[in-house]
């Protein structure tokens, strides 16, 4: 788990789901920061062989925290905010042929 | 300085990337007038030594000291200037002629800039050891970017291993945090020390030193540090359970954790510039590629620098003077009338400064062989799940180099485009073949560098020319 430092700047809240389920965070988080937050495990599993993985690097260099964001696959959940309304997606499913 | 402009077809200079080289850089052009647009990926400025300067949510100087804060007095000085930056701006490609890919908010945009400076910065050293893709391990660098831009920090228990002065810093920061940081494997290479003292006089008046000193004794204080440490393994049934690793006493320890923050020191964040066909050299004592470049930057290809660590190691002070010395150079170049640059000498000094001490620490923290040069069974290319052992027996099927080994196992070809094993493999490979990493070579890097949709791609503007290129008339 992780958890929160008091924060007492008035950065604000937003309003998203992470797969289907209704999530508040701070204005200002990464996907990936919401995604360890909320305790989901594993965040992605490997497209080669299923294996478990979550974020590791934090600045887009190692893509393990890729998610589906508002339908689209394979986003850097570590370089992007999350904003109201956002739909977060953990990719559950290795890579298929012909998928 | 305006924020999330519109994206012109335009600009005298293109900056890519707004940490300290960056920021420093982008306030010299545009303070001498020149039309300057700064592009960074982050959702803000700063960079990552500097991540969520201007909003994160630690204001306790106990946790986040001057170090960091000061950061803010180069996003000032920015604000000062007419720069254009463009944040959450992914630059998927360049070109020698210094056109520009770019995406913001699932939009691309082409741009043409006279003069390209990239201050892309470092990455952390690829640090694969078993059980290096487990949840529940990450790296040092991106628990101090949660704690920066989120204040958000690991709950339980925290091993942390490797070596370098981001190591100790990250602990501390930690520990001021309330965090439980267990044990400190530390493993710094008992021969570099020898390695190292031949340059300890240099270091003795680096302006790190007294803070590193400070800081270490205090981390020692609040921590258990084991010294000496090899055979580093993570072990868990679909997270990190297990922390295995031999001591100094040659016994196979086991620590039971929750998370384990690796961090072998940094390496320049080379994707971009090779990409745009920049020589590389190999750097043998800091073990990673490092850009051909002269004293304000200049590389190989006419019209765009580097600037900052991507330009080799050097530390954020360091990073913001040689993104003056590039943003002089540009003025230089592209407006040799302009009044306003900045004292050249004075800046030539302080980067003297800046650097003492560099090489002491550059040796005593070079990783231990075997942190570089995997056993075995370790997992080298996350992405595609290549092993050291795969690796080894590829070259001695006969593939020379990184570029072959993609056609034999896929290796660097998942969706990091081998950062994070690039320089693990050609080091492995170079160790097979015994001979230079140099003579080696790496990846053959190409837009895009950064992941694009074909949506993106198919709805940037087109010519006519083209258009007519493509379609049978």
């Amino acid at each position: 788990m992780f958890r929160r430092l008091p924060d007492k700047t008035d950065a604000g809240v937003v309003n998203f789901t992470i797969n289907g389920e209704p999530r508040v965070g701070r204005r200002g988080d990464t996907v990936a920061a919401v995604l360890l937050l909320s305790a989901i495990s594993p965040t992605r599993v490997s497209a080669v062989s299923g294996e478990p993985r979550a974020p590791y690097c934090m600045m887009g260099v190692c893509f393990e925290c890729l998610v589906t964001i508002n339908d689209i696959g394979n986003r850097q959940g570590c370089l992007i905010e999350v904003t109201n309304g956002m739909r977060i997606k953990t990719q559950t499913t290795r890579r298929e042929a012909g998928a | 300085m305006s924020t999330q402009p519109e994206i012109k077809a335009a600009y005298d200079v293109a900056i890519v990337g707004a940490g300290p080289a960056g920021l420093a850089a982008a306030a010299v052009t545009a303070g001498c007038g020149l039309t300057t647009v700064l592009l960074d990926e982050n959702p803000g400025a700063g960079g990552q030594v500097y991540r969520g300067i201007e909003t994160t949510p630690v204001r306790d100087p106990k946790i986040l000291d001057r170090d960091y804060t000061d950061g803010h007095d180069l996003v000032l000085d920015l604000k000062e200037t007419a720069a254009e930056f463009v944040r959450s701006a992914v630059v998927w490609s360049l070109a020698r002629d210094g056109e520009i890919g770019v995406s913001v908010n699932g939009h691309a945009h082409m741009l043409r800039a006279k003069h390209t400076i990239l201050a892309t910065g470092a990455m952390e050293r690829p640090f694969p050891i078993p059980g290096w893709t487990l949840p529940g391990v990450m790296t040092v660098g991106g628990a101090q970017t949660l704690l920066k831009s989120s204040g958000i920090v690991p709950e339980g228990r925290i091993v942390m291993a490797g070596c370098g002065p981001l190591l100790w810093l990250c602990a501390y920061q930690l520990l001021q945090a309330g965090c439980t940081v267990q044990a400190i494997l530390d493993t710094t290479d008992a021969g570099q020390h020898h390695a190292s003292m031949r340059h300890a006089a240099g270091f003795a008046l680096s302006p790190y030193v007294a803070k590193g000193v400070k800081l270490m004794a205090a981390v020692r204080r609040r921590t258990r540090v084991i010294s000496g440490v090899t055979q580093l393994a993570a072990i868990g049934d679909g997270k990190l359970q297990t922390v295995s690793y031999i001591a100094k006493s040659g016994n196979l320890e086991r620590m039971e954790t929750d998370y384990l923050l690796l961090h072998h020191g940094v390496i320049p964040n080379v994707n971009l510039a090779m990409s745009v066909g920049i020589d590389h050299t190999w750097d043998e004592v800091q073990g990673c590629w490092t850009p051909t470049v002269d004293n304000f930057g200049t590389t190989t290809v006419p019209g765009i620098a580097i600037a900052g660590d991507g330009a080799g190691i050097a530390g954020a002070w360091a990073a913001q003077y040689r993104g003056r010395l590039a943003g002089i150079a540009a003025v230089r170049t592209i407006n040799p009338n302009a009044t306003g640059l900045p004292d050249e000498l004075a800046i030539r000094r302080d980067l003297a400064h800046a650097m003492r001490g560099r090489t002491f620490l550059d040796h005593l923290y070079r990783p231990a062989r075997a942190f570089r040069l995997p056993a075995d069974d370790t997992i080298v290319c996350r992405c595609e799940e290549i092993t050291s052992k795969q690796i080894r027996e590829t070259v001695a099927l006969g593939a020379q180099g990184p570029n072959q080994l993609k056609s034999f196992l896929r290796c660097g070809m998942g969706p990091c485009q081998g950062r994070l094993c690039g320089t693990t493999v050609t080091e492995i490979i170079a160790d097979a073949r015994k001979v230079s990493p140099q003579d080696v070579g790496y990846y053959r890097l190409r837009p895009p560098v950064k992941p694009i949709t074909l949506a993106e791609l198919a709805g940037l503007p087109q010519t006519d020319d083209a258009a007519k290129a493509v379609v049978r008339l």
